[in-house]
């Protein structure tokens, strides 16, 4: 593949593409869905789409690491993978016999923020989803066999991601910018933890944090608003209400001054991760940063990083910049990989670009196209029914409004070259800096 | 295969295959289903396939060129690839860096991918910016620059996406091995992406030749999926590609691989962190009858948590971390079967190799269950509706389909996989997973190495 930009993109930041919505398009002047809360509290976020019998589930609960009581890293994703493994009156066997024999989806997993849940099912099998996804997030059995087993198998995995120098350059530079912070968790926090992790740690943390007031489900498909809202009301009748309120966290650390971590894998490639703290969702900067990033490394071959260090000097094969506007801010990161004796020439391209731009306003041409790209590619992002129903997700996680994808296009081209300026001089902070560089440190001789 | 990330090119595409397999038109009672396709050759021989979904304002144009790694010869190997990357470097009307940008400028996605039997290119828009797309198209597929700058930098490039897929990836190298250990006589033997020595020894010239000789209109097929107008688009693909001279013709892949007439191992030891097994049987491709009911029992072993590997060798024995097999049956020339599984810390390779191939066993001896043959069948139903929401893996579907074969063959799936019995699933275990017809590839962890 000529470049995994995208994908990876996608992969990583599926939130972020999410709002990097924009456009009208002549179907955007209807809502993208209607706002229901349910009898029990539960908000429903409802698309009808009728030209498939199919319907596409996906709910976000407030149950990920961030709140995780202290001292327990991986208990949220312990949780959530452990929902599908036995309910009161299922085993696991008959979970994934159910699902699989309906020719549907069906999982939990949990992220920073939250745990997501989703579903996908033919929608003469609606029922029968329903009926699962409802047991498995209601009562779960959490069967101390279950999780021995799952426990076993996620330190197996840890173990074996270690072959990955991206889990283990990512993993360390997530460390460095966040410390103790819950986004800086890595997989050394979770082995560390799990084998002490107890049946109460799980049944309380589930308990506490799965409930309808701590969620939304956005629904996609054939279905009818009638029809769905007496069904949801009918399946998840009765299920507790969940605490609100978030245990406190460390802030991350300060980084006084260009901070250089040096791991050694004798492969041949340098790993290379630079960045800090960045923005929240909710800064209202978001939308100036969404057009710097893109012209500083987030718009592929339009942008400058991937220009220079790829198209220019054929350093690597994937450069790029990211934000992860969360909850709370994310990390500013530019990721590249170099074989061992160009890891130097590959840093100080990066340095130099991240200089450039905060030093002087971006192209017009630069930042029309950029303008161009975010706003036109809307219809792209609003393509599937999963797309919509992330969309939706957001658009209620972040309060943007249910009027938000016509108003997009304003707050981008709203953005001007000074904005450009101000937002990269305040964000992008080369002094205050982490490098991890991942390698053969011998043939990499590193200069930083 | 597994790959946790799908970096690999290929593996994109597999694993958009594996969900799209069992793949079938919901329809009322017929003998084939019609997918609404229409179809156009050009006098120039270029294949047009248009495929009208109004459900979402957007489209995807994509061209496949009927050359990949199959092509190629040993010393040049990854010239299909490299040709792939320098496609985007520059052409006579969007010259270098203009490719891209121009398709981002006006809100489209774009990228390619080769494999062993095709390379394709798509843009994703807008619907309102398909011409886009073909003036874009039709300018590369005639008038490639090939700079030798550019050339040299994007032979770099490669290489670090050589480093980064394969050098630095012990899994990915094992299975890499593996294959050039299954094939003794055919190209796909090496990998698509080439050996990195002869990624280094290609020259511009060799490029040029390359393209010269495979990227015709009577060698490729455009596809078009979205919300369009069939006849107004077919009149744009006539106006940007009807004057495009047909190409000589294309020379032919002779090569074929002998029966295989005993098992062949191989072992890959790199400074790893668990083993992982590979086991790949000789299987026909999707022309071949037995396809169906092979594709029927990679369901029943591997699709989902209630499959025969997963809940044998992951869930009740757990000796594997991982487990399943693929069937790569959507290609040109007959590929493999691969049963796989990484092994869990403290368990041997030995017993997982003989695991997988205690459960492929049953296959021959007892006959599936009813509930199994009809939940792989469920799947494959439900799994094509659902593959109907992206007009983008549609129209993947309907190019590598018909590169390696056919599109058609899409039509008749459903009805064929309806078709398969239970005696059907054991013949075709008995027939193509005996050991003789077997390679093994194993990744052993070595410290320090």
């Amino acid at each position: 593949m000529r470049s995994n930009t995208y994908i990876k993109l996608n992969a990583l930041l599926a939130v972020i593409i999410v709002f990097l919505i924009a456009a009208i398009s002549a179907r955007a002047s209807e809502p993208l869905g209607k706002r229901i809360v349910l009898d029990n509290g539960m908000v429903l976020l409802l698309s009808e789409k009728h030209s498939l019998p199919m319907v596409t589930i996906s709910m976000a609960i407030r149950a990920g690491d961030m709140v995780e009581p202290a001292g327990k890293p991986g208990l949220a994703s312990l949780t959530a993978s452990l929902l599908t493994q036995g309910t009161t009156k299922r085993t696991a066997s008959q979970i994934s016999s159910e699902i699989d024999f309906i020719g549907g989806a069906l999982g939990v997993s949990a992220g920073d923020d939250f745990a997501s849940a989703s579903l996908g099912v033919l929608a003469k099998d609606l029922r029968t989803g329903l009926d699962l996804l409802s047991d498995v997030l209601m009562h779960p059995a959490f069967d101390q066999k279950e999780i021995d087993r799952k426990v076993k198998a996620t330190l197996a995995s840890i173990q074996q991601q270690k072959e990955e120098p991206e889990v283990i350059a990512g993993d360390a530079f997530a460390k460095a910018v966040f410390g103790e912070h819950p986004y800086g968790r890595t997989n050394d926090d979770v082995a560390g933890y799990l084998p002490n992790a107890t049946r109460q740690d799980i049944v309380e943390f589930h308990t506490r944090r799965y409930g309808p007031n701590n969620c939304i489900i956005a629904v996609v498909g054939d279905v009818t608003e009638k029809g769905i809202t007496a069904l949801l009301n009918e399946y998840f009748k009765g299920w507790k209400a969940a605490e609100r309120n978030d245990p406190a966290h460390a802030a991350p650390p300060e980084i006084a001054k260009v901070t250089v971590l040096k791991m050694e894998k004798t492969i041949t490639q340098a790993n290379i991760a630079v960045g800090q703290v960045g923005i929240s969702r909710e800064n209202p900067d978001f939308y100036a940063v969404v057009v710097m990033n893109y012209i500083l490394g987030g718009g592929g071959f339009s942008s400058r990083l991937m220009d220079n260090i790829r198209d220019n000097r054929g350093l690597a094969y994937d450069v790029h910049s990211s934000f992860a506007p969360q909850k709370e801010p994310g990390a500013f990161r530019v990721w590249t990989q170099t074989k061992s004796e160009t890891a130097n020439e590959a840093i100080d391209e990066t340095f130099k670009e991240l200089h450039r731009i905060r030093k002087e306003p971006v192209g017009d041409k630069e930042l029309a196209d950029a303008k161009a790209y975010l706003t036109g590619s809307f219809p792209l992002r609003m393509d599937t029914y999963a797309k919509i129903a992330g969309m939706l997700t957001n658009i209620e996680l972040y309060g943007l409004g249910a009027d938000y994808p016509q108003r997009y296009p304003e707050l981008i081209n709203a953005v001007t070259r000074d904005d450009v300026l101000r937002v990269a001089r305040k964000y992008i902070d080369p002094e205050h800096m982490v490098i991890v560089v991942l390698g053969d440190q011998g043939k990499i001789k590193l200069k930083y | 295969m597994r790959n946790d990330k799908n970096r690999v090119w290929m593996n994109h595409v597999r694993s958009l295959l594996l969900a799209s397999l069992l793949i079938a038109i919901v329809a009322v009672e017929a003998s084939a289903q019609d997918l609404k396709v229409t179809e156009r050759v050009l006098p120039n021989g270029l294949k047009v396939l248009l495929r009208e979904e109004h459900k979402s304002p957007v489209v995807t144009f994509q061209i496949w060129y009927k050359v990949g790694s199959r092509n190629e010869r040993l010393g040049r190997t990854g010239i299909s690839h490299l040709l792939e990357h320098m496609m985007f470097k520059g052409a006579k009307k969007y010259g270098p860096k203009q490719f891209s940008q121009t398709v981002q400028r006006n809100g489209g996605n774009d990228n390619a991918f080769t494999g062993k039997d095709y390379t394709a290119y798509f843009e994703n828009f807008a619907a309102d910016r398909l011409e886009i797309a073909m003036d874009l198209e039709s300018d590369r597929m005639q008038n490639l620059l090939l700079d030798d700058k550019e050339f040299l930098s994007e032979r770099d490039v490669v290489k670090e996406e050589r480093r980064m897929r394969t050098e630095d990836d012990p899994s990915s190298a094992m299975s890499e091995q593996m294959m050039a250990t299954a094939f003794s006589a055919h190209p796909y033997q090496w990998p698509v992406i080439g050996w990195m020595a002869d990624i280094g020894n290609i020259t511009r010239d060799d490029l040029e030749k390359h393209y010269r000789t495979y990227y015709a209109p009577n060698n490729a097929a455009i596809v078009v999926a979205g919300d369009f107008d069939s006849t107004k688009v077919l009149a744009l693909v006539e106006k940007y590609f009807g004057r495009v001279p047909r190409g000589t013709e294309v020379p032919k892949v002779g090569a074929v691989e002998p029966a295989q007439m005993g098992e062949k191992r191989v072992i890959v030891k790199r400074e790893a962190e668990l083993p992982v097994v590979y086991a790949g049987y000789k299987a026909p491709n999707l022309a071949n009858k037995d396809s169906f009911a092979l594709n029927v029992l990679q369901g029943i072993l591997s699709a989902g948590k209630s499959s025969r590997l997963y809940r044998a060798l992951v869930y009740e024995k757990q000796i594997a971390l991982y487990a399943g097999g693929e069937y790569n049956d959507v290609s040109a020339d007959p590929n493999l079967f691969t049963l796989y599984a990484g092994v869990m810390p403290g368990k041997s390779v030995d017993e997982v190799e003989k695991a997988l191939y205690a459960e492929i066993e049953r296959f021959k001896t007892e006959p599936v269950t009813d509930e199994e043959l009809q939940k792989a069948k469920n799947q494959a139903e439900a799994s094509f509706i659902m593959s109907q929401d992206s007009v983008f893996y549609q129209a993947m579907l309907l190019g590598q389909f018909e590169t390696v074969a056919s599109w058609k063959y899409l039509e008749t799936y459903l009805d064929n996989i309806r078709a398969v019995t239970k005696e059907d699933v054991r013949r075709v275990a008995r027939q193509y997973f005996g050991e003789d017809n077997r390679t093994v590839g194993i990744l052993l962890p070595v410290k320090g190495k």
